[in-house]
Protein backbone atom coordinates (compact mmCIF):
# COMPACT_ATOMS: atom_id res chain seq x y z
CA UNK A 1 0.00 0.00 0.00
CA UNK A 2 1.52 3.43 -0.95
CA UNK A 3 2.29 5.56 1.86
CA UNK A 4 0.08 7.78 3.54
CA UNK A 5 1.22 11.31 5.38
CA UNK A 6 -1.82 11.57 7.69
CA UNK A 7 -2.53 15.26 9.06
CA UNK A 8 -5.17 16.50 11.85
CA UNK A 9 -5.31 20.22 12.36
CA UNK A 10 -7.63 20.86 15.04
CA UNK A 11 -8.90 23.59 16.82
CA UNK A 12 -11.58 26.05 17.59
CA UNK A 13 -13.73 27.64 14.59
CA UNK A 14 -12.26 30.95 13.25
CA UNK A 15 -8.88 30.00 14.02
CA UNK A 16 -8.17 29.10 9.79
CA UNK A 17 -6.95 25.71 10.37
CA UNK A 18 -9.71 24.28 7.53
CA UNK A 19 -8.05 27.01 5.39
CA UNK A 20 -4.30 26.11 6.76
CA UNK A 21 -5.66 22.07 5.55
CA UNK A 22 -7.18 23.69 2.74
CA UNK A 23 -3.86 25.40 1.46
CA UNK A 24 -1.67 22.09 2.70
CA UNK A 25 -3.44 19.79 0.70
CA UNK A 26 -3.35 22.22 -2.62
CA UNK A 27 0.19 22.43 -2.02
CA UNK A 28 0.76 18.90 -1.78
CA UNK A 29 -1.27 18.96 -5.29
CA UNK A 30 1.07 21.60 -6.76
CA UNK A 31 3.86 19.19 -5.47
CA UNK A 32 2.37 16.55 -8.20
CA UNK A 33 1.52 14.37 -5.48
CA UNK A 34 -2.28 13.18 -4.46
CA UNK A 35 -3.84 14.64 -1.48
CA UNK A 36 -7.32 14.89 0.30
CA UNK A 37 -8.70 17.11 2.34
CA UNK A 38 -11.78 16.91 4.34
CA UNK A 39 -13.77 19.43 7.34
CA UNK A 40 -15.25 18.75 10.64
CA UNK A 41 -17.33 21.51 12.08
CA UNK A 42 -19.90 22.89 13.82
CA UNK A 43 -23.10 25.11 12.33
CA UNK A 44 -21.33 28.13 13.95
CA UNK A 45 -19.20 30.55 12.39
CA UNK A 46 -16.73 31.15 14.92
CA UNK A 47 -16.38 29.00 18.06
CA UNK A 48 -17.03 25.38 18.19
CA UNK A 49 -14.64 22.49 17.48
CA UNK A 50 -13.42 22.32 14.52
CA UNK A 51 -10.62 20.55 12.34
CA UNK A 52 -9.70 19.74 9.16
CA UNK A 53 -7.63 16.64 8.31
CA UNK A 54 -5.12 15.91 5.35
CA UNK A 55 -4.01 12.89 3.56
CA UNK A 56 -0.86 13.15 1.31
CA UNK A 57 0.33 10.23 -0.56
CA UNK A 58 2.17 8.95 -3.91
CA UNK A 59 -0.43 6.57 -4.81
CA UNK A 60 -4.38 6.50 -4.45
CA UNK A 61 -6.04 7.56 -1.45
CA UNK A 62 -8.85 5.59 -0.50
CA UNK A 63 -9.86 6.52 2.96
CA UNK A 64 -9.96 10.26 3.38
CA UNK A 65 -9.73 10.80 6.96
CA UNK A 66 -6.94 10.41 9.49
CA UNK A 67 -6.27 6.86 10.50
CA UNK A 68 -3.21 7.23 12.64
CA UNK A 69 -2.09 10.71 12.82
CA UNK A 70 1.53 11.40 11.46
CA UNK A 71 1.32 14.84 12.19
CA UNK A 72 -1.48 16.49 14.74
CA UNK A 73 -1.47 20.62 15.25
CA UNK A 74 -3.64 21.21 18.37
CA UNK A 75 -4.36 24.40 18.79
CA UNK A 76 -7.21 24.11 21.87
CA UNK A 77 -6.80 21.92 24.94
CA UNK A 78 -10.53 20.41 23.82
CA UNK A 79 -8.49 19.62 20.10
CA UNK A 80 -5.52 18.17 22.24
CA UNK A 81 -7.39 15.88 24.37
CA UNK A 82 -9.67 14.77 21.61
CA UNK A 83 -6.99 13.93 19.11
CA UNK A 84 -3.29 13.36 20.69
CA UNK A 85 -4.12 9.48 21.14
CA UNK A 86 -4.73 8.64 17.27
CA UNK A 87 -1.15 9.99 16.80
CA UNK A 88 0.96 7.70 15.73
CA UNK A 89 4.08 6.30 18.35
CA UNK A 90 6.74 8.51 15.74
CA UNK A 91 4.32 11.16 15.06
CA UNK A 92 4.69 14.74 16.11
CA UNK A 93 2.41 16.47 18.13
CA UNK A 94 2.40 20.29 17.36
CA UNK A 95 0.77 22.87 20.13
CA UNK A 96 0.50 26.08 21.01
CA UNK A 97 2.20 26.41 24.27
CA UNK A 98 -0.14 28.99 25.98
CA UNK A 99 -3.55 27.96 24.38
CA UNK A 100 -3.11 23.94 25.44
CA UNK A 101 -2.33 23.69 29.28
CA UNK A 102 -2.20 20.38 29.84
CA UNK A 103 -0.18 18.79 27.56
CA UNK A 104 2.21 15.65 26.97
CA UNK A 105 3.34 12.37 25.22
CA UNK A 106 5.78 11.13 22.79
CA UNK A 107 6.57 13.65 20.00
CA UNK A 108 4.96 16.94 21.80
CA UNK A 109 6.11 20.20 20.45
CA UNK A 110 4.89 23.35 22.24
CA UNK A 111 5.49 26.80 20.77
CA UNK A 112 4.37 30.57 21.18
CA UNK A 113 2.24 30.05 17.88
CA UNK A 114 -0.40 32.77 18.66
CA UNK A 115 2.46 35.03 20.02
CA UNK A 116 4.45 34.40 16.94
CA UNK A 117 1.47 35.62 14.72
CA UNK A 118 0.37 38.48 16.48
CA UNK A 119 4.73 39.16 16.55
CA UNK A 120 4.83 38.70 12.81
CA UNK A 121 1.98 39.59 11.13
CA UNK A 122 0.26 42.26 13.67
CA UNK A 123 -2.90 39.52 14.53
CA UNK A 124 -3.57 36.01 16.07
CA UNK A 125 -5.44 35.24 13.18
CA UNK A 126 -2.17 34.37 11.13
CA UNK A 127 -1.59 31.16 13.49
CA UNK A 128 -2.84 29.09 10.78
CA UNK A 129 0.14 30.53 8.57
CA UNK A 130 2.64 29.92 11.72
CA UNK A 131 1.26 26.58 11.74
CA UNK A 132 2.01 25.96 7.77
CA UNK A 133 5.75 27.33 8.46
CA UNK A 134 5.89 25.19 11.35
CA UNK A 135 4.73 22.07 8.64
CA UNK A 136 6.94 23.14 6.61
CA UNK A 137 10.30 23.61 8.94
CA UNK A 138 9.01 20.42 10.57
CA UNK A 139 9.17 18.00 7.84
CA UNK A 140 8.99 17.50 4.26
CA UNK A 141 5.74 16.15 3.30
CA UNK A 142 5.57 19.89 0.98
CA UNK A 143 7.57 22.32 -0.27
CA UNK A 144 7.96 25.66 0.41
CA UNK A 145 7.72 26.55 -2.98
CA UNK A 146 4.33 24.96 -3.31
CA UNK A 147 2.95 26.26 0.01
CA UNK A 148 4.26 29.79 -1.00
CA UNK A 149 2.19 29.77 -4.14
CA UNK A 150 -0.80 27.92 -2.33
CA UNK A 151 -0.86 30.98 0.26
CA UNK A 152 -0.40 33.41 -1.50
CA UNK A 153 -3.65 32.31 -4.23
CA UNK A 154 -5.45 31.71 -0.83
CA UNK A 155 -5.00 34.83 0.59
CA UNK A 156 -8.04 37.44 0.80
CA UNK A 157 -6.70 40.93 -0.78
CA UNK A 158 -4.81 42.85 1.62
CA UNK A 159 -3.52 39.42 3.72
CA UNK A 160 -1.15 38.13 1.08
CA UNK A 161 2.42 40.02 2.87
CA UNK A 162 1.21 39.55 6.42
CA UNK A 163 0.17 35.56 6.03
CA UNK A 164 4.07 35.64 4.02
CA UNK A 165 5.90 37.47 7.33
CA UNK A 166 3.89 35.15 9.33
CA UNK A 167 4.40 31.70 7.41
CA UNK A 168 8.27 32.64 7.19
CA UNK A 169 8.05 33.42 11.29
CA UNK A 170 6.37 29.89 11.81
CA UNK A 171 9.50 28.19 9.21
CA UNK A 172 11.66 29.88 11.17
CA UNK A 173 10.75 28.92 14.74
CA UNK A 174 10.99 25.09 13.42
CA UNK A 175 14.63 25.73 13.41
CA UNK A 176 15.18 26.37 16.81
CA UNK A 177 13.88 22.70 17.35
CA UNK A 178 15.94 19.99 18.05
CA UNK A 179 16.27 17.75 15.13
CA UNK A 180 15.32 14.60 17.77
CA UNK A 181 12.09 15.95 18.23
CA UNK A 182 11.58 16.84 14.82
CA UNK A 183 11.51 12.79 14.20
CA UNK A 184 9.57 12.07 11.05
CA UNK A 185 11.42 15.28 9.25
CA UNK B 1 -4.73 22.75 -21.98
CA UNK B 2 -7.40 24.56 -20.68
CA UNK B 3 -6.89 26.08 -17.47
CA UNK B 4 -10.62 23.64 -15.99
CA UNK B 5 -8.82 20.52 -17.30
CA UNK B 6 -4.93 20.87 -14.94
CA UNK B 7 -4.61 18.60 -12.35
CA UNK B 8 -5.96 20.49 -9.13
CA UNK B 9 -7.12 20.54 -5.90
CA UNK B 10 -11.40 20.45 -6.19
CA UNK B 11 -13.85 19.78 -4.04
CA UNK B 12 -16.98 17.33 -4.43
CA UNK B 13 -19.70 19.51 -4.77
CA UNK B 14 -17.59 21.96 -7.11
CA UNK B 15 -17.33 19.16 -9.05
CA UNK B 16 -20.98 19.07 -9.04
CA UNK B 17 -21.28 22.54 -10.12
CA UNK B 18 -18.66 22.25 -13.19
CA UNK B 19 -20.73 18.82 -14.29
CA UNK B 20 -23.73 21.07 -14.49
CA UNK B 21 -22.03 23.60 -16.23
CA UNK B 22 -20.71 20.73 -18.65
CA UNK B 23 -23.83 19.25 -18.72
CA UNK B 24 -25.12 22.68 -20.49
CA UNK B 25 -27.83 23.66 -17.15
CA UNK B 26 -29.86 26.94 -18.10
CA UNK B 27 -31.54 27.02 -14.63
CA UNK B 28 -30.38 26.73 -11.24
CA UNK B 29 -33.18 27.19 -8.52
CA UNK B 30 -32.32 26.13 -4.70
CA UNK B 31 -32.75 27.87 -0.73
CA UNK B 32 -29.46 27.48 1.21
CA UNK B 33 -28.50 24.29 3.14
CA UNK B 34 -25.64 22.90 4.72
CA UNK B 35 -23.79 20.87 3.32
CA UNK B 36 -24.96 21.26 -0.41
CA UNK B 37 -24.15 25.11 0.04
CA UNK B 38 -21.38 25.38 -2.09
CA UNK B 39 -23.41 24.08 -5.57
CA UNK B 40 -25.26 27.19 -5.30
CA UNK B 41 -22.63 29.65 -4.67
CA UNK B 42 -20.83 28.55 -7.36
CA UNK B 43 -23.90 28.75 -9.51
CA UNK B 44 -25.25 31.70 -8.88
CA UNK B 45 -21.97 33.21 -9.94
CA UNK B 46 -20.86 31.17 -12.83
CA UNK B 47 -24.58 30.44 -14.27
CA UNK B 48 -25.85 33.68 -15.43
CA UNK B 49 -22.45 34.54 -16.70
CA UNK B 50 -22.85 31.53 -19.23
CA UNK B 51 -26.29 33.25 -19.83
CA UNK B 52 -28.36 31.05 -17.58
CA UNK B 53 -30.56 31.90 -14.78
CA UNK B 54 -29.78 31.41 -10.96
CA UNK B 55 -32.88 32.00 -8.83
CA UNK B 56 -32.75 31.71 -5.08
CA UNK B 57 -36.30 30.99 -3.84
CA UNK B 58 -37.57 31.11 -0.89
CA UNK B 59 -37.68 27.60 0.12
CA UNK B 60 -37.13 24.11 -1.15
CA UNK B 61 -40.98 23.44 -2.51
CA UNK B 62 -40.57 26.61 -4.53
CA UNK B 63 -37.35 25.48 -5.80
CA UNK B 64 -38.15 22.42 -7.46
CA UNK B 65 -41.39 23.80 -8.41
CA UNK B 66 -39.32 26.52 -10.52
CA UNK B 67 -37.05 23.60 -11.58
CA UNK B 68 -39.69 21.96 -13.52
CA UNK B 69 -41.27 25.38 -15.29
CA UNK B 70 -38.10 25.77 -16.51
CA UNK B 71 -37.49 22.56 -17.61
CA UNK B 72 -40.85 22.86 -19.49
CA UNK B 73 -39.78 25.81 -20.55
CA UNK B 74 -36.45 24.20 -22.64
CA UNK B 75 -34.08 24.94 -20.42
CA UNK B 76 -31.79 21.94 -18.10
CA UNK B 77 -32.65 22.60 -14.67
CA UNK B 78 -31.66 21.43 -11.36
CA UNK B 79 -31.45 22.17 -7.91
CA UNK B 80 -29.46 20.96 -4.87
CA UNK B 81 -30.48 20.82 -1.41
CA UNK B 82 -29.93 18.11 1.83
CA UNK B 83 -32.41 15.94 3.96
CA UNK B 84 -34.52 18.45 5.00
CA UNK B 85 -35.31 20.37 1.77
CA UNK B 86 -35.25 17.10 -0.03
CA UNK B 87 -38.30 16.03 2.35
CA UNK B 88 -40.10 18.96 0.99
CA UNK B 89 -39.39 18.40 -2.60
CA UNK B 90 -41.25 15.19 -2.14
CA UNK B 91 -44.05 16.24 -3.62
CA UNK B 92 -42.93 17.74 -6.71
CA UNK B 93 -40.79 15.37 -7.69
CA UNK B 94 -43.45 13.24 -8.04
CA UNK B 95 -45.21 15.64 -10.40
CA UNK B 96 -42.25 15.76 -12.43
CA UNK B 97 -42.24 12.00 -12.58
CA UNK B 98 -46.20 11.99 -13.68
CA UNK B 99 -45.94 14.46 -16.00
CA UNK B 100 -42.78 13.13 -17.17
CA UNK B 101 -40.49 16.57 -16.82
CA UNK B 102 -36.86 16.58 -16.89
CA UNK B 103 -34.90 17.23 -13.88
CA UNK B 104 -31.82 17.01 -11.82
CA UNK B 105 -32.54 16.90 -8.08
CA UNK B 106 -29.20 17.13 -5.75
CA UNK B 107 -29.59 15.73 -2.21
CA UNK B 108 -25.78 16.05 -0.14
CA UNK B 109 -27.27 14.19 2.72
CA UNK B 110 -26.55 14.70 5.85
CA UNK B 111 -27.43 12.95 8.99
CA UNK B 112 -31.45 12.75 10.04
CA UNK B 113 -33.75 12.08 10.67
CA UNK B 114 -35.21 16.25 11.36
CA UNK B 115 -32.47 19.11 11.25
CA UNK B 116 -29.78 15.92 12.07
CA UNK B 117 -26.30 16.80 12.09
CA UNK B 118 -26.43 20.15 9.46
CA UNK B 119 -22.40 19.28 8.99
CA UNK B 120 -21.92 15.14 9.12
CA UNK B 121 -22.35 12.69 6.74
CA UNK B 122 -25.06 9.74 6.29
CA UNK B 123 -26.53 7.34 4.20
CA UNK B 124 -30.30 7.62 5.68
CA UNK B 125 -32.00 9.29 2.80
CA UNK B 126 -31.42 6.01 0.20
CA UNK B 127 -34.62 4.53 0.84
CA UNK B 128 -36.35 8.24 0.74
CA UNK B 129 -34.48 8.91 -2.68
CA UNK B 130 -36.53 5.84 -4.04
CA UNK B 131 -39.75 5.99 -2.29
CA UNK B 132 -39.90 9.42 -1.09
CA UNK B 133 -42.61 10.50 -3.21
CA UNK B 134 -46.23 9.33 -2.78
CA UNK B 135 -48.02 6.77 -5.63
CA UNK B 136 -46.37 3.76 -7.48
CA UNK B 137 -43.16 5.29 -9.64
CA UNK B 138 -39.90 4.88 -11.26
CA UNK B 139 -37.25 6.73 -10.33
CA UNK B 140 -33.39 7.23 -11.27
CA UNK B 141 -31.07 8.21 -8.50
CA UNK B 142 -27.38 8.13 -8.98
CA UNK B 143 -24.31 7.75 -6.29
CA UNK B 144 -20.75 9.50 -6.58
CA UNK B 145 -17.94 8.22 -4.66
CA UNK B 146 -15.03 10.33 -5.53
CA UNK B 147 -14.74 14.10 -6.66
CA UNK B 148 -14.46 12.88 -10.34
CA UNK B 149 -17.61 10.84 -9.90
CA UNK B 150 -19.19 13.84 -8.86
CA UNK B 151 -18.17 15.64 -11.83
CA UNK B 152 -18.88 12.55 -14.33
CA UNK B 153 -22.19 11.37 -12.87
CA UNK B 154 -24.01 14.89 -12.74
CA UNK B 155 -22.69 15.13 -16.55
CA UNK B 156 -24.75 11.90 -16.85
CA UNK B 157 -27.68 12.85 -14.58
CA UNK B 158 -28.29 15.74 -17.26
CA UNK B 159 -28.35 13.24 -20.13
CA UNK B 160 -30.58 10.56 -18.52
CA UNK B 161 -33.31 13.07 -17.36
CA UNK B 162 -33.63 14.46 -20.59
CA UNK B 163 -33.26 11.01 -22.24
CA UNK B 164 -36.01 9.37 -20.31
CA UNK B 165 -37.86 12.53 -19.19
CA UNK B 166 -37.53 12.14 -15.82
CA UNK B 167 -36.18 13.41 -12.66
CA UNK B 168 -32.87 12.26 -11.57
CA UNK B 169 -31.71 12.20 -8.00
CA UNK B 170 -27.83 12.47 -7.21
CA UNK B 171 -27.36 11.06 -3.70
CA UNK B 172 -24.46 12.54 -2.22
CA UNK B 173 -23.47 12.57 1.17
CA UNK B 174 -21.54 14.89 3.30
CA UNK B 175 -18.07 13.38 2.93
CA UNK B 176 -18.40 13.08 -0.73
CA UNK B 177 -19.84 16.56 -1.30
CA UNK B 178 -17.10 17.98 0.89
CA UNK B 179 -14.41 15.59 0.03
CA UNK B 180 -11.42 17.30 -1.43
CA UNK B 181 -9.17 16.01 -3.70
CA UNK B 182 -6.85 15.71 -6.90
CA UNK B 183 -8.71 16.08 -9.88
CA UNK B 184 -8.52 15.98 -13.64
CA UNK B 185 -11.70 17.06 -15.74
CA UNK B 186 -11.84 15.71 -18.99
CA UNK B 187 -12.69 17.71 -22.01
CA UNK B 188 -16.53 18.67 -22.23
CA UNK B 189 -18.47 16.93 -24.05
CA UNK B 190 -21.33 17.69 -26.67
CA UNK B 191 -24.51 18.81 -25.33
CA UNK B 192 -27.17 17.12 -26.74
CA UNK B 193 -30.26 19.22 -27.19
CA UNK B 194 -34.02 18.10 -26.68
CA UNK B 195 -35.27 15.93 -29.90
CA UNK B 196 -38.05 17.84 -31.49
CA UNK B 197 -41.27 16.33 -32.51
CA UNK B 198 -41.45 15.79 -36.31
CA UNK B 199 -44.97 16.47 -36.26
CA UNK B 200 -47.16 19.79 -36.94
CA UNK B 201 -48.32 20.95 -33.48
CA UNK B 202 -52.16 19.79 -34.54
CA UNK B 203 -50.74 16.32 -34.06
CA UNK B 204 -48.31 16.52 -31.39
CA UNK B 205 -49.39 14.64 -28.10
CA UNK B 206 -46.86 14.66 -25.50
CA UNK B 207 -47.77 11.49 -24.01
CA UNK B 208 -48.61 9.29 -27.01
CA UNK B 209 -46.76 5.58 -26.91
CA UNK B 210 -47.17 5.68 -30.56
CA UNK B 211 -43.94 8.32 -30.09
CA UNK B 212 -41.98 5.41 -28.23
CA UNK B 213 -41.15 4.53 -24.68
CA UNK B 214 -40.27 8.34 -24.55
CA UNK B 215 -42.18 10.09 -26.79
CA UNK B 216 -40.82 13.58 -27.22
CA UNK B 217 -41.06 16.80 -24.77
CA UNK B 218 -41.74 20.26 -26.86
CA UNK B 219 -40.21 23.21 -24.77
CA UNK B 220 -43.10 25.43 -24.12
CA UNK B 221 -42.93 28.77 -26.50
CA UNK B 222 -42.83 26.93 -29.29
CA UNK B 223 -45.68 26.70 -30.75
CA UNK B 224 -47.06 23.26 -29.40
CA UNK B 225 -50.14 23.04 -27.24
CA UNK B 226 -50.56 20.99 -24.77
CA UNK B 227 -51.71 20.15 -20.91
CA UNK B 228 -49.44 19.44 -18.42
CA UNK B 229 -50.79 17.68 -14.92
CA UNK B 230 -50.39 15.41 -11.97
CA UNK B 231 -53.80 13.84 -12.84
CA UNK B 232 -53.89 11.08 -14.38
CA UNK B 233 -53.74 11.71 -17.95
CA UNK B 234 -54.76 11.05 -21.53
CA UNK B 235 -52.00 11.51 -24.29
CA UNK B 236 -52.24 15.02 -24.90
CA UNK B 237 -51.79 15.42 -21.10
CA UNK B 238 -56.00 16.26 -19.86
CA UNK B 239 -57.00 14.67 -16.98
CA UNK B 240 -58.79 10.89 -17.67
CA UNK B 241 -60.15 8.27 -15.82
CA UNK B 242 -60.75 5.57 -18.48
CA UNK B 243 -58.81 2.17 -17.46
CA UNK B 244 -57.96 2.12 -21.05
CA UNK B 245 -55.98 5.31 -21.13
CA UNK B 246 -54.17 5.19 -17.63
CA UNK B 247 -52.91 2.04 -17.88
CA UNK B 248 -50.97 2.18 -20.99
CA UNK B 249 -49.51 5.08 -19.69
CA UNK B 250 -48.62 3.41 -16.24
CA UNK B 251 -46.99 0.55 -17.83
CA UNK B 252 -44.92 2.87 -20.40
CA UNK B 253 -44.12 5.01 -17.19
CA UNK B 254 -42.15 1.96 -15.98
CA UNK B 255 -41.26 0.03 -19.04
CA UNK B 256 -39.08 3.40 -20.15
CA UNK B 257 -36.76 2.55 -17.08
CA UNK B 258 -37.15 -0.96 -17.52
CA UNK B 259 -36.78 -1.95 -20.76
CA UNK B 260 -33.62 0.50 -20.70
CA UNK B 261 -31.60 -0.94 -17.39
CA UNK B 262 -28.43 -1.46 -19.21
CA UNK B 263 -28.27 1.92 -20.34
CA UNK B 264 -28.97 3.47 -16.80
CA UNK B 265 -27.15 1.00 -14.55
CA UNK B 266 -23.52 1.71 -13.47
CA UNK B 267 -21.96 -0.48 -11.81
CA UNK B 268 -17.88 -0.81 -11.04
CA UNK B 269 -15.71 -3.68 -9.93
CA UNK B 270 -12.61 -4.50 -8.72
CA UNK B 271 -10.89 -7.59 -8.04
CA UNK B 272 -13.92 -10.01 -8.50
CA UNK B 273 -12.34 -12.19 -10.60
CA UNK B 274 -10.78 -14.66 -7.82
CA UNK B 275 -12.93 -13.12 -4.76
CA UNK B 276 -14.36 -14.97 -2.08
CA UNK B 277 -15.68 -12.14 -0.28
CA UNK B 278 -17.60 -9.10 -2.27
CA UNK B 279 -18.14 -5.57 -0.65
CA UNK B 280 -20.90 -4.19 -1.58
CA UNK B 281 -20.45 -0.24 -1.81
CA UNK B 282 -21.90 3.13 -2.40
CA UNK B 283 -20.60 6.56 -1.44
CA UNK B 284 -18.34 7.41 0.88
CA UNK B 285 -18.25 4.09 2.34
CA UNK B 286 -16.70 3.05 -1.49
CA UNK B 287 -13.48 4.70 0.01
CA UNK B 288 -13.47 2.75 3.23
CA UNK B 289 -14.28 -0.41 1.25
CA UNK B 290 -11.56 -0.06 -1.00
CA UNK B 291 -8.95 1.10 1.65
CA UNK B 292 -9.96 -2.36 3.87
CA UNK B 293 -9.67 -4.24 0.27
CA UNK B 294 -6.57 -3.61 -0.03
CA UNK B 295 -5.21 -3.95 3.56
CA UNK B 296 -6.92 -7.52 2.78
CA UNK B 297 -5.13 -8.19 -0.25
CA UNK B 298 -1.88 -7.63 1.29
CA UNK B 299 -2.25 -10.34 3.77
CA UNK B 300 -3.81 -12.80 0.66
CA UNK B 301 -7.40 -12.53 1.16
CA UNK B 302 -9.44 -12.49 -1.32
CA UNK B 303 -11.80 -9.41 -1.37
CA UNK B 304 -13.69 -7.91 -4.13
CA UNK B 305 -15.53 -4.57 -4.58
CA UNK B 306 -18.71 -3.93 -6.16
CA UNK B 307 -19.33 -0.10 -6.55
CA UNK B 308 -22.88 1.00 -7.11
CA UNK B 309 -23.07 4.09 -9.25
CA UNK B 310 -26.51 3.74 -10.11
CA UNK B 311 -28.63 2.84 -7.17
CA UNK B 312 -31.89 2.81 -8.58
CA UNK B 313 -33.09 1.05 -10.28
CA UNK B 314 -31.34 -1.37 -8.25
CA UNK B 315 -28.72 -3.65 -10.49
CA UNK B 316 -30.27 -6.76 -9.94
CA UNK B 317 -28.78 -8.82 -12.63
CA UNK B 318 -25.09 -8.01 -11.03
CA UNK B 319 -25.85 -8.81 -7.62
CA UNK B 320 -27.68 -11.67 -7.52
CA UNK B 321 -24.83 -13.39 -9.83
CA UNK B 322 -22.96 -12.81 -6.23
CA UNK B 323 -25.52 -15.27 -4.89
CA UNK B 324 -23.28 -17.95 -7.23
CA UNK B 325 -19.61 -15.89 -7.23
CA UNK B 326 -18.35 -15.67 -3.49
CA UNK B 327 -19.28 -16.97 -0.28
CA UNK B 328 -20.13 -14.28 2.23
CA UNK B 329 -20.98 -10.77 0.86
CA UNK B 330 -20.86 -7.55 3.01
CA UNK B 331 -22.57 -4.61 2.83
CA UNK B 332 -21.14 -1.05 4.50
CA UNK B 333 -23.19 1.80 5.07
CA UNK B 334 -23.79 4.83 6.97
CA UNK B 335 -26.90 4.31 8.27
CA UNK B 336 -28.66 1.49 10.25
CA UNK B 337 -28.90 -0.84 7.23
CA UNK B 338 -30.93 0.15 3.70
CA UNK B 339 -29.42 -0.89 0.57
CA UNK B 340 -28.17 -4.12 2.70
CA UNK B 341 -32.10 -4.71 2.41
CA UNK B 342 -31.87 -5.01 -1.35
CA UNK B 343 -28.97 -6.76 -1.54
CA UNK B 344 -30.27 -10.10 0.68
CA UNK B 345 -33.35 -9.59 -1.20
CA UNK B 346 -31.85 -10.18 -4.82
CA UNK B 347 -29.26 -12.80 -3.59
CA UNK B 348 -32.09 -14.70 -1.91
CA UNK B 349 -30.40 -16.56 1.37
CA UNK B 350 -27.88 -17.82 -1.35
CA UNK B 351 -24.89 -16.36 0.67
CA UNK B 352 -25.09 -14.38 3.97
CA UNK B 353 -25.39 -10.67 3.43
CA UNK B 354 -23.72 -9.11 5.96
CA UNK B 355 -24.51 -5.23 6.93
CA UNK B 356 -21.72 -3.08 8.77
CA UNK B 357 -22.79 0.17 9.96
CA UNK B 358 -21.90 3.73 11.57
CA UNK B 359 -24.59 5.81 11.95
CA UNK B 360 -23.87 9.56 14.12
CA UNK B 361 -21.69 11.43 11.75
CA UNK B 362 -18.48 9.49 10.71
CA UNK B 363 -17.47 7.73 8.09
CA UNK B 364 -17.42 3.78 8.31
CA UNK B 365 -13.72 3.02 9.03
CA UNK B 366 -12.25 0.18 7.24
CA UNK B 367 -11.11 -1.86 10.27
CA UNK B 368 -15.14 -1.93 10.72
CA UNK B 369 -15.27 -4.27 7.77
CA UNK B 370 -11.90 -5.97 8.46
CA UNK B 371 -13.44 -7.54 11.30
CA UNK B 372 -15.93 -9.09 9.50
CA UNK B 373 -13.51 -10.48 7.46
CA UNK B 374 -12.09 -12.42 10.26
CA UNK B 375 -15.70 -13.57 11.35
Amino acid sequence: MASRFEVCLAGQGGQGLILAGLILAEAAVLDGKNATMTQSYGAEQRGGASHSEVIISDGDIDYPRVLKTDLLVALSQEAFDNFHHEVKKEGIILTDSHLVEKKSGDGLIALPIVETAKGAAGSGAASNMVALGLIAGLTKIVSCKALHKAIDARSPRGTQRSNRWAFKAGFDLAKTISPKAKRKA
Amino acid sequence: MPDNQKPRLMQGNEAVAEGALAAGIGFYAGYPISPANEISSILSARLPRKGGIFLQMEDEIASIAAVIGASLGGARAATATSGPGFSLMQENIGYAVAAEIPCVVINVQRAGPSTGQPTSPSQGDVMQSRWGTHGDHPIIVLCPSSVIECYLITLRAFNLAEKYRIPVIILMDEVVGHLRERVELPPPEEVVARPKPTVPPEWYFPYDEAAGLVPPLVSFGEGYRYHVTGLYHDIAGFPTQREDEIEPWFERLFEKIEANREDIIQVDEEAMEDAEVALVAYGAPVRSARHALRLAREEGKAVGLIKLLTLWPFPEARIAKLGHQVKKIIVPEMNRGQMVLEVQRVVAGRRPVIGVNRVGGQMVSPYQILELLEA
